[in-house]
Parts: C-alpha cells; structure tokens; sequence
C-alpha cells in the first residue's frame, strides 16, 4: 500500500489548490460556523451559503457537481433529526398511521428538520472540498500555524504516516483468518459467537502488541538520527498577498450570507 | 477496506453552537491537561509512542466478526487504549483519531468535533480506566470481567453524551433519542466487550510486562477510580431515569434556559418508555428498555438478512 494511500486529495493546478493551506482551513471552520449560526428557514442565505460552495468548486477545477457527489456520507445520520418531525408544535402537515400510533407532521416541525441536514450538507461538502484540494501533511501544518498544539499536530501526523502501515498489517491477519476459515459447501465456517469474537479479539491484541513494538523501533531510529523532541519541515507556508485578498473576500461574502439570513 | 461509522460521530449542524462551544471548552481543558501529563511521563518518546497507537486504534477499527444475520461487532477502542495505555495517553490518542476520522474522512464534523473528542475519547477512557483501576491486584477473571464491563459502559456513555447534546440542540427529542441511542450502542457496546477483554487477556498472556506493576498502565492515581466510577454510575443512574422520567431533565433545562418551549410528543410507542402493567418504576423502565433492545435486534436481524440476500 502506498503511503499516501488515504488522501483524499486530487493533483490539480488550479486557484484553490494553490492557496495557503491555513487560509483554506480557516475559511471552512468559518464557513462551517457561519452555516451554524443560520436561524431555521433561512431559505435565501441557504441558496448565498450553496451558491458560495458551488463557485468554490469551480475554482478548484473538480467541476461543480464534485462536492455534491460525495456528500452522501453524512445522509444516515439524519435519522436522528426525524423525531424534531412530530415533535414541534405547530400546525398538522401530513398525518400517518405508523405501528400503533398516530404520527402526525407540523410545518414548524418540518422547517427545523430541513433546516437541520440542509446546514449539515452544506457543511459536509465544504470539508469534502478542503481535503480534495489540500494534501494532508499540509492540512495538518497549516492546523500547527492556526495554534493547535504541536504535540497534536505531530501525532496526528505520525497516525497518518503509519496509518498506511498498520492498515497492511491488519490486512494480513483478515487474510490469514480467511484462509483458515474454510468450509464445506452449505455448511458455516467457525464457532459461535463467543469464539468468533475471541478471535477478533486476539487479533486486535497481536495488531496491538505489533504496533506497540514498531513503535520502540520508530523511537529508537529516531533518535539514532538526532531526534530531540521536534520534527522540522522543508515546506514552510508563506502568505502571499493573494492569501489575504481572498481571505478578505470571503469572510466579507459570509457575513453577507449572515445579514442575509437574518432578515 | 470499509469503515462503519457509527452514530456516535456526529455531522455537522446536527448541534447548535452553544453547545459545540461548551463541548470544545470542556475538550480542551481536559486535553490539555492529558497533553502536559503524558509530556511529563513520556517526554520525546511521547510522540512516535502515541501516533503509532493512534494508527493502531484506527486499523483495529476495521477487525470485525460476524454475529448474526450479516451484522458484525467491531472494536471503538477507548477502553482498551485507556486500560493498556494508562487513562492521558488514552485521551491524547482517541483525539487524535478522532480527528483524522473527521478531517481526512468526514465521519464526524469539524466544528462539532469538540463534541466528539469528548464522547468517544476523553469519556470512554475515564471510565475504562477508572473501573479497572478499582480491581487492580485481583485475580485475572475478575480483571478481565471488569474490562469488559468496563468497554460496555465506555460505549454506553459515548451514547448517552450524545443523546443529551442532541436533545440540548434541539435536533432529537429526549424521550425518542436516548432508548434508541442506548438500544442500539448496548449491542454494540457488546461486541466492543467481547473483543476488549479477549485483546487483553492475549496481551497478559504474552506480554505480562505491559500491564504489570510499574508499567504505564498501573501508574494512574486512585483519583481515576472515583472519576470513572461516578461517570459509570452517572449512566446507569441517569439513563432510566432520562428515558422514565424526562420532565425532570426537561424542568432543569427550562430553568437553565435552554429550551423555549415544552415539547410533548404526539405520538407514544411505549409511553413515556414504561410498561403500563409494571407502573411507574425503574423495574418498568428497564423492562422497556429490554424489549427496545430486542426491537431494535429483531430489525437489525432482518435488515441484515434482507441485504444478504439481495447479495
């Protein structure tokens, strides 16, 4: 497996791409934010908020439709929002029959639910487009520069440089349980429940104690080549006065959005 | 590969600010705290030690076994990382995967990820190690036993944070979302048992070392037994109680000024998710609580039966 394996990022050269990866961070929280920050039924600042998205997927060359494509992820969890249907009071929509109660749908229940997974997909789509323009590493340095503690930074980088790694591990033991899970045509291959989750169990103990060995070995080659508690980078992140212009930009169309949305 | 996101990662705009904020405040307090802790016990070893850890709570998320139907039990990890890891690293470790699930995968949000960190991280390893902390020095079945108490509560408590953040948002309500939280994460918080206490029981076989005294593990102060302890009783307290009885959770709401206005429901499966023959007791809100589980097994059954069938 390549190391790369999990970025969800797409070489292109486009505006986006080119941007400072901490002016791309920080627009997406806003953005995220901002999104949160909408009172119900705030139709018109949902279509600015949309619209907003949609120029930035034009911008970073993956066409328009990109974000849109895979935005599905966050879907199930709506299920969760269902109840806020039926349970706000306000005046009867639609009225069902649904096991043995009587389910009734009220128009304010209605708006707070559309407003919910509108906010959330919109906001899904928005961290969709920062990964597929900004590699990891970046996004991970540009988060050290926007103060979260380097510690973090540095161990969510190593999780991803050996994530790879690991992953290839456990791959082998699913193989190797595979091949050793034979069985004969129409008949279940393994033991009950109990043991089947014993299994799954000492294979999570053996990935444990391999990585936790790998790890000693990482350390020591570390310091052999003069680790002292610091990674340095050889890709500093430099604002260019374009940086601050479109920074500028968008903050000024979200809090348009906000006004909008407010009135 | 395959991932199963469980409905524990919470999307963005399923909170509302407030309580994002409050969540990321309460995260970063305790996470700092975690940081300068594990700084002080680890020092430079700190950072490949615990990114390798994160890497491997991620990979030993995809080991599955099947149970029934097509459904299959998985490992979250927080207890486990928290028992073998000692309760700091635990955290440090949980946030960083929780952080690569939302930032690379968008399995969970961004500005909800305080929220997150807290229910799948810092509370699931108080309570994994708080409880098994209590019976160290015991004999190894009642250890084990213990962890896997221990892993069942962590995920039951994950659940019932989110529940409560979703109902203070305003997105769920109180009486619906918490039985069906709670139903569906006791199963999972099963296979999450099984495969905890057989990973540890390997890890004691092989390597002693690890989980001995003097170990990393074994350091935590007794401080942690009373911490897990109350969080541990806070959810088997307060769940029957949230589900039975939620006017008093909604009367501290209102006086806190949370919600604007009383929401009742329309509409009652199992009212107020007690059995009317059974009365008003805790016996009747766990018999509810019961049949949900089966319910929501029965579904899970079928879906799974369905889906493998089509395949």
């Amino acid at each position: 497996m390549h190391f790369d394996a999990f970025d969800r990022y797409h070489e292109k050269e486009s505006f986006l791409h080119r941007l400072d990866p901490r002016v791309k961070a920080l627009l997406t929280i806003i953005f995220i934010v901002s999104n949160a920050l909408l009172p119900d039924g705030a139709w018109l600042a949902f279509v600015c908020a949309w619209l907003f998205l949609n120029a930035a997927n034009l911008f970073s060359q993956l066409g328009i439709g990109y974000t849109f494509k895979r935005s599905i992820v966050a879907l199930p969890f709506a299920l969760i929002a269902v109840t806020v249907l039926f349970s706000i009071p306000g005046k009867p929509l639609y009225t069902f029959q649904f096991f043995m109660s009587t389910l009734t749908v009220t128009d304010a229940g209605f708006l707070r639910f559309v407003s919910i997974l509108i906010r959330s997909w919109l906001s899904v789509q928005m961290a969709i487009l920062l990964v597929a323009v900004t590699r990891f590493p970046d996004l991970i340095h540009a988060l050290e520069h926007l103060k979260v503690p380097a510690i973090l930074t540095t161990i969510i980088a190593f999780l991803y440089r050996y994530l790879f790694v690991l992953i290839d591990e456990v791959s082998r033991l699913l193989r190797a349980r595979e091949s050793r899970s034979g069985a004969a045509a129409g008949n279940r291959s393994g033991g009950g429940v109990f043991w089947r989750a014993k299994v799954a169990g000492n294979m999570a103990g053996q990935l444990f104690l391999r990585s936790y060995e790998r790890s000693d070995r990482i350390y020591n080659a570390m310091m052999s080549r003069g680790y002292s508690g610091h990674l340095y980078t050889l890709n500093p992140h430099e604002m260019k006065p374009r940086d601050y212009y479109v920074t500028a930009f968008a903050i000024a169309v979200i809090f348009i959005v906000q006004v909008v949305g407010r009135f | 590969m395959h991932f199963s996101p469980t409905p524990l990662h919470i999307p963005d705009g399923f909170l509302s600010v407030a309580i994002s904020v409050v969540c990321w405040v309460i995260t970063i307090v305790t996470l700092s705290l975690a940081i300068s802790k594990t700084n002080k016990a680890l020092g430079e070893k700190q950072i490949p030690l615990m990114g390798v850890m994160a890497a491997f709570i991620f990979a030993a998320q995809m080991i599955n076994f099947p149970v029934a139907g097509g459904t299959s039990g998985h490992l979250l990890g927080g207890a486990l990382a928290a028992i073998v890891l000692g309760p700091w690293a635990a955290m440090v470790v949980m946030t960083a995967v929780v952080a690569v699930q939302a930032l690379l995968f968008q399995d969970g949000g961004l500005l909800v990820m305080g929220a997150n960190i807290l229910n799948m991280g810092l509370v699931t390893a108080a309570i994994g190690y708080g409880l098994y902390r209590a019976v160290a020095g015991q004999s190894k079945a009642v250890k084990l036993g213990v962890a896997g108490i221990a892993a069942w509560l962590s995920v039951m408590a994950g659940a019932l944070l989110t529940s409560l953040q979703l109902w203070l948002s305003g997105t769920s309500q109180l009486g619906i979302v918490i039985p069906a939280m709670l139903g569906v994460h006791s199963l999972i918080g099963l296979g999450e048992a099984f495969i905890t206490v057989a990973a540890l029981s390997f890890i004691i076989q092989t390597r002693p070392d690890l989980l001995g005294e003097g170990s990393e593990s074994a350091k935590g102060g007794r401080g942690w037994v009373v911490a897990g302890g109350v969080i541990a009783l806070a959810v088997v307290l307060l769940s029957p109680f949230a589900s039975g009885n939620p006017d008093g959770l909604e009367r501290v709401a209102i006086d806190m000024g949370f919600i604007d206005s009383g929401q009742s429901a329309p509409y009652s499966i199992i009212p107020d998710y007690t059995l009317p023959f059974l009365g008003e007791t805790a016996l009747s809100t766990i018999m509810a609580g019961v049949i949900g589980v089966i319910v929501v097994g029965a579904v899970i059954v079928l879906i799974g039966r369905g889906m493998k069938a089509k395949a």
